[in-house]
């Protein structure tokens, strides 16, 4: 069983749940950036929840199957045709030998999972099968698919069944514009004035469209004041330079104090910007669903409500489980 | 005659020149064949022709030179 690429899309990768475990020295996370999508996208097609999918951004592949397969679309709305016909997204459909499966212009969201029933069955690289592309890890031959491209699927569960969907609650989408993302201020707090701290987080800022895997970057709000200093040892002498540190997954480095920059799952582990604060894991499911000029606000958050949101997100992962169980 | 749109294919920013100092893709009133490009759309870091798809005459254009602009937007009318 193989699926073969007619037309790759803008960037689509294999992925699945990640690569944890390396990022200290230096091999990002990878994975897909909207984990739940993906998560739903496998338990529709009868999968193990970190299968690896495709992950295709703002633009659909075009896919043509060479077995029959059950398949399923979460994550962004990117309406999927099987040989012209529209699909549900969120529904698992069967797809017949020499069917092809394309995609309409992208409604919403950003990315789409698409899920093949025995999931995609490149070679596990440190653990996972995600592509990490800046690396050449993982993935198909460690890049985005191309045109040729035959991508070998896995044996599917032997009770799949198609005309399963999950409930819009169940989703974990983005709701509501602007979008907001929590987040806690983190070490390099001191670094800028009180006003600065303030504007940051009651700014509307949007979408940049350099906005990739790597980071999200955001543009639009005011740039951000530093409290005066001699550079310490080792910091470049603009006034965002640190003495180099690690990234943390999620981290919002502020290059010059003018566009925030949100390290998503194939993040630069270390570098010499100071962090304005980290974006709560809870809420980066959300980024990868962010399409450029897409007004957000970011939202101060502690500790404790860090980690209920995580709760929350969690309970909302468990009752997908069940609910596709 | 009848009246075709050309959609854009990604979100992004629309350019109607190849570079900042160079003249536009196509201006209105001209002719295009299918694989003529008649705009870039920025994304990703990535810069990704807009094929006119058809061959005509361009109407005009609905958007502007570094416009954002959704998928499915329509950028140009085309008289086929």
């Amino acid at each position: 069983m193989a699926v073969k690429v007619l037309k790759p899309g803008l960037a689509t990768t294999v992925q699945d749940l990640g690569r944890p475990g390396y990022y200290h020295i230096g091999i990002p996370l990878s994975g897909g950036m909207d984990r739940h999508a993906l998560v739903a996208a496998n338990l529709l097609v009868g999968n193990e929840a970190g299968a690896a999918v495709l992950e295709a951004v703002f633009m659909g592949p075009e896919l043509e199957f060479t077995e029959d397969a059950i398949v399923a679309i979460t994550g962004a709305e990117l309406p999927p045709k099987l040989d012209g016909e529209p699909r549900e997204t969120w529904t698992s459909f069967k797809v017949k030998r020499g069917q092809i499966l394309s995609f309409d212009f992208l409604k919403q969201g950003a990315r789409g999972y698409i899920a093949v029933a025995g999931g995609i069955d490149v070679p596990v690289v440190l653990g996972s099968r995600s592509t990490y592309a800046l690396g050449a890890l993982g993935g198909f031959k460690g890049r985005k698919l191309e045109a040729g491209d035959e991508l070998p699927v896995g044996r599917a569960a032997a009770t799949v069944k198609d005309g399963r969907s999950v409930a819009k609650e169940l989703r974990g989408q983005p709701a509501g514009m602007p979008t907001e993302l929590r987040a806690m201020p983190g070490l390099y707090w001191h670094r800028i004035t009180e006003a600065a701290g303030n504007g940051f987080f009651s700014d509307t800022w949007k979408v940049a469209p350099e906005a990739d895997r790597i980071g999200y970057r955001f543009k639009g709000g005011k740039p951000l004041e530093f409290v005066p200093r001699e550079p310490p040892f080792g910091a470049g002498s603009d006034p965002s330079n640190i003495t180099d540190a690690c990234y943390p997954y999620g981290s919002i480095q502020v290059p010059g104090g003018t566009e925030p920059i949100v390290l998503h799952r194939d993040a630069v582990s270390g570098g010499g910007y100071f962090m304005v604060g980290t974006v709560i894991a809870a809420d980066m499911d959300l980024i990868g669903q962010l399409q450029p000029n897409t007004p957000v606000k970011f939202v101060k958050v502690d500790m404790n409500e860090a980690l209920a949101a995580r709760k929350s997100r969690s309970e909302l992962l468990g009752r997908l489980h069940s609910a596709l169980a | 005659m009848a009246t075709q749109q050309i959609f854009s294919p990604l979100p992004g920013i629309f350019y109607r020149k190849p570079a900042p100092d160079k003249p536009v893709y196509k201006n209105d009133g001209d002719v295009v064949a299918e694989s003529d490009t008649i705009g870039l759309i920025e994304v990703m870091k990535s810069f990704n022709e807009v094929k006119a798809g058809v061959t005509g005459k361009i109407i005009g254009f609905l958007v502007e030179n570094e416009d954002a602009v959704m998928a499915g937007q329509p950028l140009a009318e085309i008289d086929v």
